[in-house]
C-alpha cells in the first residue's frame, strides 16, 4: 500500500525534474540574448577580445546612434504598416479559404487545396525575378501595395494549412446552431469558427508577423527608394562591406527584436485562454 | 438555389485564389521554362535545352550530397528536436509556476535575427577560443575538444544541433495550441474513470495530438530541408561538401556559375521531392489515425 | 473606433499607397545604386561638392549587403529599371552578358577624348579589369566598359609582434621558411595563417598566385584553355602545398571553414599570426584594434623560376547604363569622381588605395606595401579566358578536402580534370 509519503515525494522529484529540464533549455535560449544585449552596449574593438557577458562601461549611446543611423524613424514605421497590413490580410483571406475547405462543398475545392499545399511545399527560389517583371508589368513595383501583396501570398499557404487543420477539429453542434438560428455562412465564419480558432489565429499572426518583420531581400529588390524600405534593409547598412560595426548592429539588433517579443507576448495570451467556454464536450 | 450556394462559396477563397494566381502560379511557370532553358541570367535571349538540365541534375553528386545533408539535419530536426518542443510544451500545458516566463522564454531563439544567431553559436562552438571547448577542458574532458564545425565528422551535426535550437519554439507553440484545445472535460472524465496519468496520457493527449504532431512535422520537414542562411554564416556550406544544403546549391547555381536555368531546375526537382515526401507523410498519418 | 471604421481607414491607407509617388526628378539628376556601405559618408560628401560645383544633383544610394545588392541589379536588369550609374559584382562572363544585352555603355570614346586624358590617369591595372582585348573569347568588342574607383590587391599580412614572440625578427623569405615557422607556431600553441577560406574564392586566389610563381602565366592560361591537363605534375605541385602547409602546423585550425570577417576578426584581436586578405582590411584592423603591428608582404615565394604573383586592380567599378536618360551627365561625374583630389579624398577617408595615379601622395606605411604589390598583380578577368565555375568550385573544395586530409593532391587533381573534360565536352570554353 503505497503512502501519502510517497506520493508526495513523487511528485515533487517529478516537478524539481520538470522544472530542471525547463530551466536548462530556458538558460540556452537566454545566453544569446544577453549576448546580444551586452554586445550593443560595448565598443567596436571590445566585442570579440573581452568575452564576458558584462561590458565594461555601458554605452547606452549606441542605441542613439543605431536608431539615427539606421533610419530607425521612418522605416520603423514602415515595418510596422507592412507587418499590420499583411497580418490582417492574411488572416481574412486565409481564414476563409480554410474555412471554406473545410465546411463548404464546391467544385474543384481538392484541386485548389492541393495547389496551395504544393506551393508550400514547392519553394521558388530565383523566383526573384519573374516576380519582379510581373510587378514591373502591373505598375506595382516599388509601392507598398505591391510589396504586401507579395508577403500576404508568401504566408497563405502555411497559414492556411494551420488553420485547417484546426477547423476540421472543431465540433460541428456549434455552427449547426448558429445555421438554425438563421446564420449566413459569412455570420458563421465570423461570429462561430473564428473566435474558436484563436489559439490558432495567434500562431498564425505569430508566423507572418515574423516572416513580413524580419524580411528584407524581396523588400530591398522591390523598393526603389529609401522612404518606403523596411527596418531590415536600414539594418543591414550596419553589416557593412568590409567592417561591420558589431555594437551598432547589435543594438539595431536588440531595438528590432522588442516589437516581435511584444506581439507574441500579446498573442501567447490566447494561446493560453485557448477553449470558450461551453465547448460541447466531444 | 444550388447554384447561388456554390457561387457563395467561391467568394470564400476567391481573395486567396486570386492573390495566388497572380503571386505564385504565373511566376511558377516563368521559373519553369527557365528550368527549360540554358540562361545566365542577364543575356536576352536563352538556349532550349528541354530537359537537359533535369538530365544533368540526376547525375550531379553533389546535388545528391546536399540532398543527404539536408535530410540528415531534418531528421535530426524531426527526433530531437520535436521531441523536446513536445516535452517542453507538456509541461508548460500543467499547472506550473512560471509558465508564461518560461513561454516567452522559449520562442527568443525564432525571433532572434539569424545574424546574432550564427554568430553566438560560431563563438560557441569555435575550435580554438569557444565556450564549448573551453568548459569541456575546464571539466577535464579534453578527449572531446574538437574543432567542432570544421572537423568533417562533427560539422554536420553540429549545424543540425543549432538548427533545432532555433526551430524547435514552433513545434513548442503549436503543440502548446493543441495540447490547450484539448477540452479540460476529457482529463477530468478520464480521472473519474480510475485511469492514472500514463493511460490518460495514452488515451486522451495523443490521440487527439496526432494531427497536430503531423502538421508540426510537415513544417518542420518543409523548413528544415530549406534552411542555408545559418549554414552560411557558420560553415560556408564546408569543409568540402561535408555541410552543402540544396538551396546553398541552388544559389551557387545562380550566382556562382550564372546558371539561371539550371537553378530553377534544381529548385522545382527539389519541390517536386519535397512533395512527395509530404505527401507520404500526410498518407502514413491518416493509416495511423484509422 | 469600431473595426468598420478602422478598416475602412486601413484599405484607402492602402490604396493611396498603391499610387506611389514617383521620385520628381529634378532637372538633372544622377542616380547611383552602390553596395559599399563603409563608403556611403564619403560618397554623400563628394556628391555634396559635386552639386556645389556643378548644380547637378547625385543620388548615391546604398543597398547591402553585396550578395543583395547583386540580385536586385539582375532582376532591375530584367524589369529595365537600372539606375543611371551602377555596378556589377560578377565575373568577367557577367559583365559580358550585360554588355551584349545592351545595357552598358561603351567608354572608351571618353576615355580617348583628349589624347587619352582619362585613360592614362588611372592605373592599368586598375583599368584592365573594366577592359576587354582583342580577341578576347567573350565575343565582345573591344575596348572600357567601366570605370575603377578604387584599387586593391591581395598579399599576406603577418604580425609582428607575434613572430617576434616565435623568435623570429624578419618575415619568412621563402615558403620553406614559412613552413618551418609553422613548427614553432605549433609548439607555442598558438594559431598560423588565417583567411576566409569557408569562402572559396579566397582559396582560388591562393592557389592560383602559387601556381602563377610555379609554372607561369601562359601555362596556366594553357590550363584554362584545355590545352593542359590538371593532372600536370606543376598542377599536382601547387595542391602539394596546401598538404605541407597543413602538416607543418602553418595554417590556423577550422580554417577551412572561416568566413573572412572571422579571419579578420582573429587577426585584429592578435589570435593569429599570418592572414591572407586584401588591402580593405586595412581600415577593418584599424578600427577593430588601432594599436595593431603588422606588415604586408607577397605570399614567400616556392620557386624563383617564374616572379610571385599576387591578385589585384580594380577593387570596385562603375559602368553607365546605356538606356539611361542622363549618359552624358553621368558620365561626367565619373571622369569628376576620378579627378585626382576626390580620389585622394575617398583614399583617406575609407583607407582604400586610389586608381588614379597621381593620389597617391601620403599613403599610410600598411597601404604603400599593399601598393608595391599592385606591380606584380594580376586578375582573372584581365586573362581573357575564364575557367568553368564547375571546375573552380571542384578545385577549390578539392584544397578544402587535402586541408582536412580527406583527399590526396593526386586524386583532387584528378577529379578536377575530370570535371574540366565535362564541361569542355558540354560547351565551348568561355
Amino acid at each position: 500500500m503505497k503512502t501519502t509519503g510517497y506520493y508526495k515525494t513523487k511528485k515533487v522529484a517529478v516537478n524539481v525534474l520538470i522544472h530542471a529540464f525547463l530551466l536548462t533549455v530556458a538558460a540556452t535560449c537566454l545566453f544569446p540574448l544577453l549576448w546580444m544585449v551586452s554586445s550593443s552596449l560595448k565598443t567596436q574593438d571590445q566585442i570579440f577580445k573581452n568575452m564576458s557577458l558584462i561590458p565594461q562601461g555601458w554605452h547606452f549611446e549606441n542605441y542613439y546612434q543605431a536608431w539615427i543611423q539606421g533610419g530607425f524613424g521612418r522605416n520603423f514605421i514602415n515595418s510596422i504598416f507592412y507587418t499590420v497590413s499583411v497580418v490582417v490580410g492574411i488572416i481574412i483571406i486565409s481564414s476563409m479559404a480554410a474555412y471554406a475547405f473545410s465546411r463548404l462543398r464546391f467544385p474543384g475545392k481538392n484541386i485548389l487545396f492541393f495547389m496551395f499545399m504544393a506551393a508550400m511545399m514547392i519553394p521558388i527560389p530565383g523566383s526573384f525575378v519573374p516576380l519582379y517583371v510581373l510587378l514591373t508589368k502591373l505598375h506595382l513595383r516599388n509601392t507598398a501595395l505591391g510589396y504586401i501583396l507579395c508577403m500576404i501570398n508568401v504566408g497563405l499557404s502555411t497559414s492556411i494549412f494551420l488553420l485547417k487543420t484546426f477547423f476540421d477539429k472543431m465540433p460541428k453542434e456549434l455552427e449547426d446552431a448558429a445555421r438554425i438560428d438563421g446564420c449566413s455562412k459569412l455570420g458563421i465564419w465570423f461570429h462561430v469558427a473564428l473566435p474558436l480558432a484563436k489559439p490558432v489565429l495567434a500562431v498564425v499572426v505569430v508566423f507572418n508577423a515574423l516572416a513580413v518583420w524580419n524580411e528584407y531581400i524581396l523588400a530591398l529588390i522591390i523598393f526603389d527608394s529609401k522612404p518606403l524600405m523596411p527596418l531590415q534593409v536600414a539594418l543591414m547598412s550596419f553589416q557593412g562591406e568590409f567592417v561591420t560595426r558589431y555594437p551598432l548592429l547589435m543594438a539595431g539588433l536588440t531595438i528590432t527584436a522588442l516589437p516581435i517579443i511584444l506581439v507574441y507576448l500579446l498573442m501567447q495570451k490566447y494561446i493560453v485562454k485557448g477553449v470558450t467556454q461551453g465547448a460541447v464536450v466531444g | 438555389m444550388k447554384f447561388k450556394s456554390t457561387l457563395e462559396n467561391y467568394v470564400f477563397v476567391l481573395p486567396a485564389v486570386t492573390i495566388f494566381a497572380i503571386f505564385y502560379i504565373i511566376p511558377f511557370f516563368w521559373v519553369f521554362s527557365y528550368a527549360l532553358h540554358d540562361w545566365d541570367g542577364i543575356l536576352p535571349t536563352m538556349t532550349f535545352v528541354g530537359l537537359g538540365n533535369f538530365k544533368e541534375i540526376l547525375v550531379d553528386k553533389i546535388w545528391w550530397q546536399s540532398m543527404t545533408n539536408a535530410g540528415y539535419i531534418t531528421l535530426v530536426a524531426l527526433t530531437l528536436q520535436n521531441a523536446v518542443a513536445f516535452l517542453l510544451a507538456w509541461a508548460c500545458d500543467r499547472e506550473i509556476r512560471a509558465k508564461n516566463f518560461y513561454r516567452v522564454l522559449f520562442f527568443i531563439p525564432p525571433v532572434l535575427s539569424e545574424v546574432v544567431v550564427g554568430l553566438v553559436w560560431q563563438w560557441i562552438l569555435d575550435g580554438n577560443y569557444g565556450l564549448l571547448n573551453h568548459w569541456l577542458n575546464g571539466m577535464g574532458l579534453h578527449a572531446w575538444v574538437r574543432n567542432w564545425l570544421s572537423d568533417p565528422q562533427t560539422a554536420l551535426s553540429a549545424v543540425a544541433i543549432v538548427h533545432c535550437w532555433k526551430g524547435f519554439g514552433w513545434g513548442f507553440l503549436i503543440f502548446l495550441a493543441g495540447l490547450q484545445t484539448i477540452p479540460r472535460e476529457l482529463y477530468e472524465a478520464a480521472r473519474v474513470d480510475g485511469a492514472n496519468a500514463w493511460h490518460t496520457f495514452k488515451n486522451v493527449t495523443i490521440p487527439l495530438m496526432i494531427p497536430v504532431a503531423v502538421l508540426v512535422s510537415i513544417l518542420t520537414i518543409l523548413g528544415t530541408m530549406q534552411a542555408f542562411v545559418l549554414i552560411i554564416a557558420m560553415t560556408g556550406g564546408g569543409p568540402a561538401y561535408h555541410t552543402d544544403v540544396p538551396v546553398l546549391r541552388i544559389l551557387a547555381s545562380m550566382r556562382g556559375s550564372s546558371r539561371f536555368g539550371y537553378a530553377c531546375a534544381q529548385g522545382i526537382t527539389f519541390g517536386v521531392i519535397l512533395m512527395a515526401i509530404s505527401f507520404i507523410q500526410y498518407r502514413f498519418s491518416k493509416k495511423a489515425k484509422a | 473606433m469600431s473595426v468598420r471604421r478602422l478598416a475602412g481607414i486601413f484599405l484607402s491607407l492602402l490604396i493611396l499607397s498603391g499610387c506611389s509617388s514617383k521620385l520628381q526628378e529634378a532637372k538633372s539628376t544622377v542616380t547611383i545604386w552602390h553596395w559599399m556601405t563603409d563608403r556611403e559618408p564619403a560618397f554623400r560628401e563628394l556628391a555634396s561638392r559635386y552639386e556645389a560645383k556643378t548644380g547637378v544633383r547625385v543620388n548615391f544610394e546604398l543597398y547591402a549587403p553585396s550578395d543583395a545588392y547583386s540580385q536586385k541589379i539582375r532582376s532591375a536588369a530584367q524589369g529595365t529599371n537600372l539606375p543611371d550609374i551602377f555596378g556589377i559584382l560578377g565575373e568577367k562572363r557577367d559583365f559580358s552578358s550585360f554588355i551584349k544585352a545592351g545595357l552598358i555603355v561603351d567608354l572608351t570614346p571618353y576615355m580617348e577624348e583628349n589624347n587619352s586624358v582619362w585613360k592614362k590617369s588611372f592605373f592599368a591595372k586598375a583599368l584592365a579589369v573594366n577592359e576587354f582585348n582583342p580577341g578576347n573569347s567573350y565575343g565582345i568588342k573591344p575596348g572600357i566598359y567601366g570605370v575603377p574607383i578604387d584599387v586593391m590587391s591581395i598579399q599576406l599580412l603577418y604580425n609582428k609582434k607575434l613572430l617576434k614572440q616565435l623568435g623570429f625578427n624578419k618575415p619568412p623569405q621563402n615558403f620553406q621558411e614559412f613552413l618551418s615557422i609553422g613548427k614553432n607556431i605549433k609548439a607555442a600553441n598558438m594559431q598560423g595563417m588565417v583567411s576566409g577560406w569557408g569562402e572559396i574564392w579566397m582559396i582560388d586566389c591562393f592557389a592560383n598566385d602559387y601556381a602563377f610563381n610555379i609554372m607561369g602565366k601562359d601555362k596556366v592560361i594553357a590550363t584554362i584553355k584545355g590545352k593542359v591537363p590538371y593532372t600536370d605534375p606543376d598542377w599536382i605541385k601547387v595542391l602539394t602545398l596546401f598538404k605541407d602547409m597543413q602538416e607543418s602546423g602553418v595554417l590556423a585550425s577550422g580554417l577551412v571553414t572561416m568566413i573572412n570577417k572571422n579571419a579578420e576578426q582573429l587577426f585584429a584581436n592578435e589570435r593569429a599570426v599570418f592572414a591572407f586578405n586584401g588591402s580593405w582590411c586595412v581600415n577593418v584592423y584599424k578600427e577593430m584594434n588601432p594599436s595593431l603591428d603588422y606588415g604586408v608582404m607577397l605570399p614567400p615565394k616556392v620557386s624563383d623560376k617564374y616572379p610571385a604573383s599576387v591578385w589585384g586592380g580594380a577593387g570596385s567599378s562603375f559602368m553607365v547604363n546605356a538606356r539611361s536618360k542622363n549618359k552624358e551627365e553621368a558620365v561626367k561625374f565619373l571622369e569628376w569622381l576620378t579627378e585626382r583630389d576626390q580620389q585622394a579624398y575617398l583614399s583617406e577617408a575609407t583607407n582604400n588605395l586610389p586608381a588614379n595615379k597621381e593620389s597617391v601622395s601620403k599613403l599610410p606605411e600598411v597601404l604603400a606595401s599593399f601598393s608595391e604589390g599592385m606591380e606584380v598583380a594580376t586578375h582573372p578577368s584581365v586573362w581573357g579566358v575564364s575557367e568553368f565555375p564547375a571546375v573552380i568550385e571542384t578545385l577549390d573544395k578539392g584544397i578544402q578536402s587535402i586541408i582536412i586530409g580527406e583527399r590526396t593532391p593526386e586524386q583532387v587533381a584528378a577529379d578536377v580534370q575530370k570535371i574540366k573534360e565535362r564541361e569542355l565536352a558540354k560547351r565551348k570554353y568561355n
